[in-house]
Order: C-alpha cells, then structure tokens, then sequence
C-alpha cells in the first residue's frame, strides 16, 4: 500500500507492506538511518521518534499506522550547523561513545524538554528510563539534560 | 615577531584536555554510519538458520525447497566452506557452519541469500533441519569430571605447608553475562571482481579477522580486506566472527554485495557471553590481619568452542588473590567445554569472576579477625616492588592500590535520610515499599586486572603519523569502539607533534598492519604508543630537514621566525613515519603459574551505598563511590565517561543481569527478558582519579576502563550483605535470594 506522511517536515509518499514497522521504513525507504533497530520490542528506546507530537517507539508503530501522521525523527532535529540544544549538550558532555542509543536518547530528551519547563534530575531520569545505554552509565547523558534545563533557566 | 618556543609551544586539544570527540556531532544527528546502516547497489540480503537445541545430532539438513523459494540465489551449509572449515582466534574449533552436531543452542547452521531479507527470512525457515536429542552438558563439575577440558591452569607459589591462624572459606558462583551491545550484529561483503572480497562487520580486532577469513574462503591474505566501520559497542563481544565468514562465503558465490543484520534474540544467540563460574576459596591469615594463603578452586563455563577461553582462564587463575601480598597460594583453575553459548571475552576478562568470590572472602576475613574491612585491606594492598602472589612476578611500575583504597574511603557518605521522594526507594514509583522498612548497607571491593596481552604473546601495535599540508594524519587499523581512542590518539600526536589539526584515519587491513586487539585495556598504550612514537619521529624528521626548532599549525620555525609552512614542508617531499610498538615482553609460564607473566597491571577501589527492603528483595543503590589508578587521565571527559559506564556493568552483573540458561536452552534472549540498568537503576558516581604515571604508557597513561566493572560488581553485593546480613554467594543477586525463598 502507499502511505503519505510527513516527515522532519516534509510530505513523503510511500509504499509499505502491511508487516513492515515504522521504523523500518524510515530507515530502509525513507533514507533516514539515524533512527536505529536495537530491541525492536520496545524495550530499549534506540528507535525512538515523536509521531503526532507523542513520544514512540518506531519499531512498535506499524508504518501502515504512521499514514497522514506527522514524525520528528533525530535527522528533523537540528542539523551539524545548527543542533538542537539537546544534541549540542550530548556532545559537549561526553554523552555520546559508541553513540547507538543516541539518537534515541536525544529525541526522547527534546520531548521531555518541549513538555517540562523545569524538569528536576529525578523527572529527567524518570523520563529517559525508556532508553538503554550501554556504554555511558547515564551520569554524561543526565549531566547534559540537566545542563539544557539550566540553561533555559538563565535566558527566559 | 619573536617568542621564544616555551612561550609558543602550548599545543590546544592535546593530553590532559577533555576534548571532544570529532565523532560526537555526526552520532548526536543521526549522521554516523553504523555498519547496519550500510548498503551497497545490488546487494542481497542473508538470513541465517539456526538450531535451538543445547546439543543435538543433525539428522537431516535439506535446503532443496529453501532454494526454490522467490528471490532465493543462494543458501550455503558447511559443504559449500572452500577453505578450513573451523574458525576461531586462538584455537580453531568453531565450525562455520554445524557440522554433523549441534554443541549449543542459536548455532547456525544454513546461511540464505535473497533479494529481500523478508525472503531470505522465509527461506531459512523452509529449511527442513531435522534433529535428534543428544545428552548435553550443562555443570560444571561433570565437564571436569569428564575431562571436557580446554585448559587447566594450576598456580602453585610459596611454601604450601604454611598456614594460617585465620581461616574462611567460601563457595561461589557466577551467573552468565550478556555485553548486550546496543548494536546488534550486522555486516556487509563486497566482491571485488578479482576473486577478492571487502568486509564489514563488527569487530575489535581486524587483522585476527582477516586471518580466519582468509583461511576459511580458501584465499591469501591479501585478498581478504577487513575494514573498520561504526559499531553499537562491543565490551568484547566482538572480539570473534559472527557475520562475516557467511558474508564473505556469499558474496564470492554469487558475485554480489551481502548484507546481514541480527534481531536481538539471534545476536544473544552469535556473540559469546561473559563465563558464568562456580569458585570454591580458603584465605587463611595470621592474627594481624596479614594475608598469609589463599587456596582457589576455579571453574569457568566456557560452553561448546574455545574462543577466547585460553586466555580468559589464565586471567581468572592469575588474579585469584586481588591486589594483596600473599605469602602462599594455591589455584587450580579450568575452562571448561560444556553445550552452553560460546563464552568469551567480556569487559574484565576473567578478572571479574575471582575479584567477586576473592573480595567477599577478605570481608568475611576481616569479620573473623575483628578487623575493619578496609584496614585489612591496606595491610595487605600490593605495590610496586612487591610480588604478585600466583605468579610470583615482581610488581615493576607503579600499582596504587593503597591509594585507590585511602581515596575511595575517603569520599563522604551520602546523607543517610535522604529518601523525600519516593522514585528515590527500592522499588521506585511502585510504592511497594515502606520508608521504614529500608536497610542501608555500605561494601567495598577491590580490584586488579592486567594490562594488555600477557603469557609471552608477541604484542605490537602498528601506526602512522602523515604530514599534510592541512595538519597531520593517523593511520591505523585500531577499532574505536566508543570508548575514545579516536580522542586518545589525536591528543597523544597533537602533544607530540605541536599540531593541533590532526585526523584519525581508521584504515582497513590492506593499508596498514595490525593495531592488536581492542581489548585487554590495551590501544590507549599500544597505539596511543605507537602513534607518539610516529609524531616525535614527524616532529624530528621535519624539523632535521629545516633546520628548524619548532613545529605547528603554521609550519616550521627557526628562532621564532617561520620558515617553511606546512605545505611547503610536504612539497619537498612526504613526510610520514610508521611505527610497530611493542610493549616490555613477557614470559610463558612454567608448570605451575610462575614467571614474568604479565607487563603491568591497574588497579581500583569501589564502595557501594544500597537501600535495601529485606521483606521484599527491593535494591535501590543509591551510589557508587570509586578511586581509579589511570597512570594519567589523557582525556578526562573519556575517562570519566569510562569509570561511571564500567560501573554500570558491574552493578547489572550484581544485581539484574543474568541470561538463563535452563538445560542448555538460553530463556531469555530478549530485551523484555534481560533486564539492563536503565536510568532509574542506575546511580550517581563519585570518582576520584589516582595519577600515578606509567613509566611507559604515553604520557604516563594507562589503560584502565576494565577494572570500573571488575570490581563494582562485589562493592555492591558487600552492601547488600551489610544491609541483610546475608550471605549473598551468588551474581546477580536476586528478589528471591535477598527475601530467603
């Protein structure tokens, strides 16, 4: 079947078939890698894009269902010339190594910080709970949402 | 204008900076390319079958319907193998494909190549594969019984009748552990029309890879090129081949691109796990707490194939005592064939298992002098210019183990009320428990490992150091795994060069010789080694030429005048230096344990804060404090971001992370099922870094990233049995083993 959806923006027409995931088609039709496969159950986050302004896991949406839907996917972000505050602090705080989680990490932190003006560390852990991180043990990534947050504080 | 070269020379972004990673913006957008994100025109994709029995005859292996299936072009068993048929990096006994038998559960049997995976997928379940039941072997006591041996390790130092006035002894055990990297396997071949054939795959070590491959695809060396590409971690499952035999074998038969990429339930199945162990010790000391024996009994679960296992016992065997002067010590240790998954290597190597059992066992000591754990621990704290007690080799650079001890105790405590909101209590936002029911305990372990490859292992690391008109660039075939070598490497020769425009150039296997293995904590010194090594020759080779005294950015200098700019230097003809550095040698053993073994060593000290509700299993840690011997933090962002992940690790090992195995079947090969620390699980750390310069490692550095995982996993467990006053013998520790059932 083909879906229409758009996507970081812009109006995508695709063709899909009924078993393939969001997540695959973003990946494997759309041209958009960033988003990545990791549990493909919903457990670890990895995929991670907001679908109609909602936080989800790509690889449980069915793409059929992401039809006239609107996606943000890490890539509709911010760009290497202009990054969004959230991957900006990831960088600058050492919250990326291997760097597979993070693209998930990064929107599942953007989404938190569209919805909560002043999160404190315990909402923010509470928030990033969906995505698994392997290499870091959390302390870079909870250090550059906080520093987000702070920063928001200063310039109001 | 004129400065004199002190004043000049303070190169930005070189060691000691916490510079950033130049992968770090592509990773934050989504950029980086990943090696399942690669494609190739034209390419097939390949889908493995495999048997999920623990050990099984094969009956029947038919692949004549898979064959006819749409978009099918090709489907290999172990008879389509060109060259040997068996593959592994120390000894070669793992069958590409099964052979007659299958040894563990997820072992592949078939690989299917089609123009969609979803009909690769349909063909290699169309496989007809028929099995018959064999007995497997699933203890481990009746593998030893059995003689299913890999190796067999037996330390004997010191005078065995002395004995102590003190005695404990213990039991152990050690469940098995997944590195479960975020990135599964996956991996990409592409024929290179000459009979040759490029690879992509996940790797730590692509020079051990190209050696298998090329034996197995039947071809020289040089036909065979390994590259490096971006991986979802490794901590050291990718130390062995999962994906790329198939794919290289697939891409020569068919003349086209293969791409492969493994759900999570098949990567549980195709990379090795951290051995689970059962140990049995007896320290025995004299009245003053001064350690005086320490007898071991070691066994490692090493599962159907060898992989690493020959190496990881020695680990185990070598560092049964921990970082303690002991007079006397007795270790028998074995890595043992059972019809298990593959064990291998795993982020501490053999070191973790007997740090675990080892540190309980010097608590339980100290409770049976009346001594205070950490005072026990700092009468007998190993130092330079002592002798490591199963080898018996002299400790010759600098080993802090005192001081990780001192410094670990010395961070204050967490305020022991602060439980205000309820996400902060074992259990979490469930509520399931009640404030007053809480138990705080307070452990401490500590732990050594060694660094780099020890037993006489030929190790060398190869770089080059290219000057270009933009700067310098690094030639090396080292994996960077994420850990940050790619920063490592690029201050080591902005420090040694007085360049700050440098750039790693991650080759593959036909461009430069081998980097060694990303493990064993070893590239920040073996090609952090090898690349100051190259930069200093840069430096004196351009500078020679020039007749100059300073090199940067700009170019070459002579009395503060400029001279030559970079461009020019490299016009006059090209200016690169390679480098194959090898480390301090060290020695086989003899029969029993002894010699210069290995070349160094690093050490740290963890102290784990839990809440505990003893009624109903709940663990909350609430910190982990550490002190870290580093030699010199390079890259302190790096290091940091190594100890708290490390920690991370151990603290899953401690008290959630556990594949089951139940009858040679692996239960939970899931997400769902094996549970990671997550953010909520996951503590603050406190860590303290102790420099202590390494008298080799470039600029005093060491690697060390191993031993934040070693020994956090017994720091957390000690405080557990603080806080319940249990016995606690077994990792993970489970609801069920805190509340008694």
């Amino acid at each position: 079947m083909i879906i229409e959806l758009t996507v970081n923006g812009e109006r995508r027409s695709v063709q899909v078939d009924g078993w393939e995931s969001l997540l695959w088609v973003l990946r494997e039709q759309l041209g958009l890698p960033g988003s990545k496969p990791a549990c493909e159950q919903g457990e670890c986050g990895a995929c991670s894009v907001i679908l109609d302004g909602d936080l989800v896991c790509s690889c449980l949406v069915m793409a059929a269902d992401a039809e006239a839907g609107t996606v943000v996917t890490v890539e509709g972000l911010g760009t290497a010339e202009d990054l969004h505050p959230v991957q900006a602090a990831f960088h600058a705080h050492g919250a990326v190594q291997c760097g597979f989680c993070t693209p998930g990490l990064v929107v599942a932190a953007a989404h938190l910080l569209e919805h909560a003006r002043n999160p404190s560390m315990e909402d923010i852990r509470e928030a990033l709970s969906g995505n698994i991180c392997r290499c870091t043990g959390y302390g870079s990534v909870l250090r550059a949402v906080a520093s987000v947050v702070a920063d928001r504080e200063e310039t109001p | 204008m004129t400065t004199s070269v002190g004043e000049r020379r303070k190169v930005s972004g070189g060691v000691g900076e916490p510079v950033l990673r130049p992968d770090g913006i592509p990773k934050v957008t989504g950029a980086f390319e990943y090696v399942n994100d690669l494609h190739a025109d034209g390419m097939l994709w390949a889908v493995t079958r495999r048997a999920h029995a623990a050990h099984a005859r094969i009956v029947r292996l038919d692949t004549t319907a898979a064959r006819t299936m749409p978009g099918v072009v090709d489907v290999i068993t172990v008879d389509d193998v060109a060259g040997h048929r068996y593959q592994g990096q120390i000894v070669t006994d793992q069958p590409v494909l099964a052979e007659a038998e299958i040894r563990h559960w997820g072992e592949a049997v078939a690989v299917v190549a089609a123009e969609t995976r979803e009909q690769a997928r349909r063909a290699a379940e169309a496989i007809d594969l028929e099995l018959e039941a064999l007995p497997a072997v699933t203890d481990l006591e009746a593998a030893l019984e059995q003689g299913a041996i890999f190796r067999a390790i037996t330390v004997r130092h010191g005078d065995q009748d002395r004995h102590g006035e003190v005695v404990v002894e213990g039991r152990y055990e050690v469940g098995i552990q997944d590195q479960a990297p975020l990135g599964t396997e996956a991996g990409l071949a592409v024929p290179d029309g000459v009979g040759g054939v490029d690879v992509w795959g996940p790797t730590q070590w692509t020079h051990v890879d190209r050696r298998q491959l090329a034996a197995c695809l039947g071809l020289d060396e040089s036909a065979v090129r390994v590259h490096s590409v971006g991986l979802g971690g490794a901590f050291g499952a990718r130390e062995d081949l999962s994906v790329q035999t198939h794919l290289a074998m697939l891409a020569l038969r068919t003349g086209r691109p293969v791409k492969m990429a493994f759900d999570r339930t098949e990567s549980f199945a195709a990379h090795v796990k951290r051995h689970g162990a059962v140990m049995e010790y007896r320290h025995e000391a004299d009245a003053d707490g001064t350690l005086v024996r320490v007898d071991a009994r070691l066994l490692l679960d090493s599962g159907a194939y060898h992989m690493t296992s020959d190496a990881v016992i020695a680990n185990s065997a070598y560092f049964a005592v921990g970082p303690y002067r002991c007079e006397t010590t007795s270790v028998d240790a074995w890595a043992l064939r059972t019809n298990h998954p593959p064990a291998g290597a795993m982020r501490g190597f053999g070191a973790n298992q007997p740090c675990f059992a080892a540190e309980a066992q010097m608590d339980r000591l100290a409770a049976a002098l009346g001594m205070d754990p950490v005072e026990l621990r700092l009468r007998n704290a190993l130092g330079r210019g002592d002798t490591l007690p199963t080898t018996g080799q002299l400790i010759e650079y600098p080993l802090p183990t005192a001081e990780v001890i001192r410094s670990v105790a010395a961070i204050p405590l967490p305020d022991p009320e602060d439980r205000s909101d309820v996400r902060l209590l074992p259990g979490g936002t469930g509520r399931t428990t009640g404030r007053g029911h809480v138990r705080r305990g307070v452990g401490y372990a500590v732990g050594i490992k060694n660094l780099e490859f020890s037993e006489g292992f030929d190790d060398f690391a190869e770089a080059e150091v290219e000057l270009t008109a933009a700067g310098a660039v690094i030639h090396t075939a080292a994996i960077e795994v994420g850990q940050g070598l790619v920063t490592a490497l690029t201050q080591i020769a902005r420090s040694a060069l007085g360049i700050e425009s440098v750039t790693v150039d991650f080759d593959h296997t036909g461009r430069i010789g081998s980097a060694g293995s990303t493990s064993a904590s070893r590239q920040t010194q073996m090609s952090g080694g090898a690349v100051l090594r190259a930069a200093q020759a840069v430096r004196a080779a351009v500078l020679d030429r020039h007749g100059a005294d300073d090199l940067t950015d700009e170019g070459v200098w002579r009395n503060g005048e400029l001279v030559a700019s970079l461009a020019a230097v490299v016009g006059d003809g090209p200016v690169a230096e390679r480098v194959r550095f090898r480390h301090p040698g060290t020695d086989t053993p003899d029969e029993f344990g002894q010699g210069k073994l290995h070349v160094d060593f690093c050490v740290a000290a963890h102290r784990a804060i839990v809440d505990v509700d003893p009624e109903l299993g709940l663990v909350r840690v609430v910190r982990i404090d550490t002190a870290q011997d580093v030699g010199r933090a390079l890259n302190p962002l790096s290091v940091l971001g190594q100890i708290e992940g490390g920690i991370a690790q151990g603290m899953g090992l401690a008290i959630m992370e556990e594949l089951v195995v139940d009858g040679g079947i692996v239960r939970n090969p899931t997400f769902t099922d094996y549970l990671l620390p997550t953010t909520l699980d996951m503590p603050d750390v406190e860590a303290v870094l102790v420099e202590e310069p390494s008298p080799w490692g470039p600029f005093g550095a060491k690697g060390f990233a191993e031993l934040p995982t070693v020994s956090s996993t017994p720091a957390v467990v000690a405080a557990l049995r603080a806080a319940t006053g249990m016995a606690l013998n077994r990792v993970p520790v489970r609801p069920q083993d805190i509340v008694g059932l």
